[in-house]
């Protein structure tokens, strides 16, 4: 959304999911596969997870979300082997992870907490080079390494040498993120990774590390808590119910749109169609041309224009470069080029969330959402075609 | 200060200069003494400490009976260890100071290393097994360091405990700076001086090495807040 001078997010960025980014994932081979796994911790008789499978695909951003206790962080804990299973097979990047030793297991699997976990002893260095010590790659291509993690995660090289006490809650976090990726894993395991920051803080932290994850084509699996961040990040969402119970894995948009049941519903909360409106991109729906003319139109075209689709104004555009607009109270016997047009103070593009065209459209007063792209005019969007994807 | 009529000043500069030698070696001795329990005490707190963390059942029992050593009087402890290692040769004399002194370290110096090793922060060991560190190096990398400005502080309270109590094996006449308090009291007539010199130097002692081990803790954790320890 583009307001004349400032702009705001909401719900627009990298989170949108166009259809063809979940159909595709069908034929990606599984990354993770775990296949009735069980954990009973002792001293209890309810199993912490009774019977859960699940695959996640090769480069698929995956978030297990639940209520507490259901079991999403033993779930997470299980694949690197911090917790054992009790029973049941996991398999990563095509191993058998219960079978090779936990180290070497954990080696290749960055593994990011919410408690950061950074160690408060060894330098900002230190902590990235982490496993690329242990792995014990030479001093130089460490170097080389922590230097491209510093860039990569927006990290300024003056803090390589402080100590994770010196840094804020934010750069610690990002230091937790590029400490997993240092040794370049294939997967990673997070674990509500943003529950400690800020939400001003927890938002930036999301969406870049959704440009990041966008980049670098990890497997991810994402733990949490909060159903929006569930939806917001996942490309694939799993719902947990006590005891390990998947109640739904799915595309944000599929468990938006059919919940499987009553507890998917209850756990999504309310303002389920707005939700699913923020995670639709507009460019996945069909855009009016709505009332627009040729600068070089005759007032009589325009006015048919107006009366066709029932409004009082219209757009003028210069082939594909949308000018402005005009009410219908300015026309007063001069030809459009003559007109001094009103400027386009709110407009979307293709790449922000049908939310977000809902919010123009309620807010403006021409009550459709104009779509430019760069400065081209894609069509509109009216009040009707955007109600049309709220279900019921 | 008049004593039957002989006059004597407080602190005689003269006896010092004429005795600086002397000072010297009782002061080795101190040191020997203290560097050797500490040092011993150490290692063998580091044993007991290392099996109470793998078997948390004996840590209780443990605690309790180091703090039972630690509450006998360190004369009575000498009393009782005396006669199980021989005062005959200075080399028996010695082992019986340094058990009854290693004994005095154990509470301090075992519960310190539990107590910081227990400490360290749970996320970050577990971030440590997660970035496939086994557990020997978990201990040597991150939980002992971790652990230092805690283990640092216990070893200088034992150090500061032991240099007190140095001064009380010279009653096994082993030397050290209690050697000046009890030879000045001895004499016919007290000689203060002598007391002086003793009581100031393992004073001294104690801060310079209280001084002395804050800031090698300190050079050791500089990542650590300052405060801690």
């Amino acid at each position: 959304m583009r307001f004349s001078g400032s702009s705001i997010g909401l719900g627009s960025g990298p989170n949108l999911k166009s259809a063809d980014v979940s159909d595709s994932r069908y034929v990606r081979p599984a990354m993770i596969r775990l296949d009735h796994v069980s954990k009973v911790f002792l001293g209890t008789s309810q199993p912490a997870v009774a019977d859960l499978s699940l695959e996640i695909g090769r480069g698929e951003f995956v978030t297990l979300v639940g209520p507490s206790g259901c079991g999403k962080t033993t779930t997470l804990k299980m694949i690197n082997r911090i917790i054992e299973p009790t029973s049941g097979s996991i398999e990563v990047a095509g191993r058998d992870a219960l079978s090779v030793p936990p180290h070497e297991l954990r080696r290749s699997i960055g593994y990011v907490i919410q408690q950061v976990g950074l160690f408060p002893h060894r330098t900002v260095f230190q902590n990235i080079a982490t496993v690329p010590s242990l792995m014990e790659w030479d001093p130089g291509r460490i170097e080389e390494r922590v230097a491209e993690l510093t860039e990569l995660m927006g990290l300024g090289t003056e803090l390589l040498e402080r100590y994770p006490s010196e840094l804020s809650g934010g750069q610690q976090q990002r230091v937790g993120v590029a400490r997993a990726l240092a040794a370049d894993p294939p997967v990673l395991l997070m674990d509500e990774p943003f529950g400690a920051v800020d939400p001003i803080v927890r938002s930036r932290l999301q969406e870049e590390f959704l440009r990041l994850q966008q980049q670098l084509g990890k497997t991810v699996l994402f733990v949490t808590h909060d159903i929006d961040e569930a939806m917001y990040l996942g490309q694939r969402v799993a719902i947990l119910n006590l005891g390990g119970v998947v109640e739904q894995y799915g595309t944000p948009i599929e468990i938006l749109s059919n919940p499987a049941n009553e507890f998917v519903e209850e756990f999504l909360g309310g303002e389920r169609g707005l939700k699913r409106l923020a995670l639709m991109p507009i460019g996945d729906s069909e855009l009016v041309r709505g009332p627009v003319v040729e600068r070089s139109a005759s007032l009589a075209e325009a006015t048919a224009v107006m009366d066709a689709h029932h409004v009082d104004w219209f757009g003028v555009l210069d082939g594909d470069q949308l000018l402005g607009w005009v009410d219908r109270s300015d026309l007063d016997g001069r030809s459009i080029r003559d007109l001094d047009l009103r400027p386009i103070e709110m407009s979307v593009s293709s790449s922000d969330s049908m939310r977000v065209a809902l919010d123009v459209v309620v807010t403006g007063h021409t009550r459709h959402a104009l779509v430019v792209d760069d400065g081209f005019y894609k069509g509109m969007l009216d009040v009707e075609s955007i109600a049309g994807e709220i279900p019921e | 200060m008049m004593i039957l009529g002989q006059t004597t000043t407080l602190f005689d500069w003269s006896w010092v200069s004429r005795n600086l030698d002397n000072i010297w070696d009782r002061t080795v001795e101190h040191l020997t003494l203290t560097g050797v329990a500490i040092g011993f005490g150490l290692l063998f707190s580091v044993a007991l400490a290392s099996a109470a963390l793998k078997w948390p059942r004996i840590y209780e029992p443990l605690a309790s009976f180091s703090g039972v050593l630690y509450t006998i009087p360190s004369l009575a402890v000498f009393a009782l260890v005396a006669p199980l290692v021989g005062i005959g040769t200075p080399t028996e004399r010695f082992i019986t100071a340094e058990v009854a002194l290693i004994s005095y370290t154990f509470l301090i110096l075992i519960r310190n290393i539990v107590t910081g090793i227990r400490g360290v922060a749970v996320e970050t060991t577990e971030a440590a097994f997660g970035m496939g560190y086994r557990r020997s190096q978990v201990r040597r990398s991150i939980e002992v360091p971790l652990a230092l400005p805690v283990i640092m502080a216990g070893i200088r309270i034992a150090t500061v405990t032991v240099i007190g109590l140095v001064t009380v094996t010279s009653l096994l006449g082993l030397g050290g700076l209690g050697f000046f308090i009890l030879d000045g009291l001895r004499r016919s007539i007290i000689f203060p001086t002598e007391i002086i010199v003793g009581v100031v130097l393992s004073v001294a002692l104690a801060a310079i090495l209280d001084l002395a081990l804050l800031w090698l803790g300190r050079a050791v954790t500089p990542w650590a807040e300052k405060g801690i320890s």
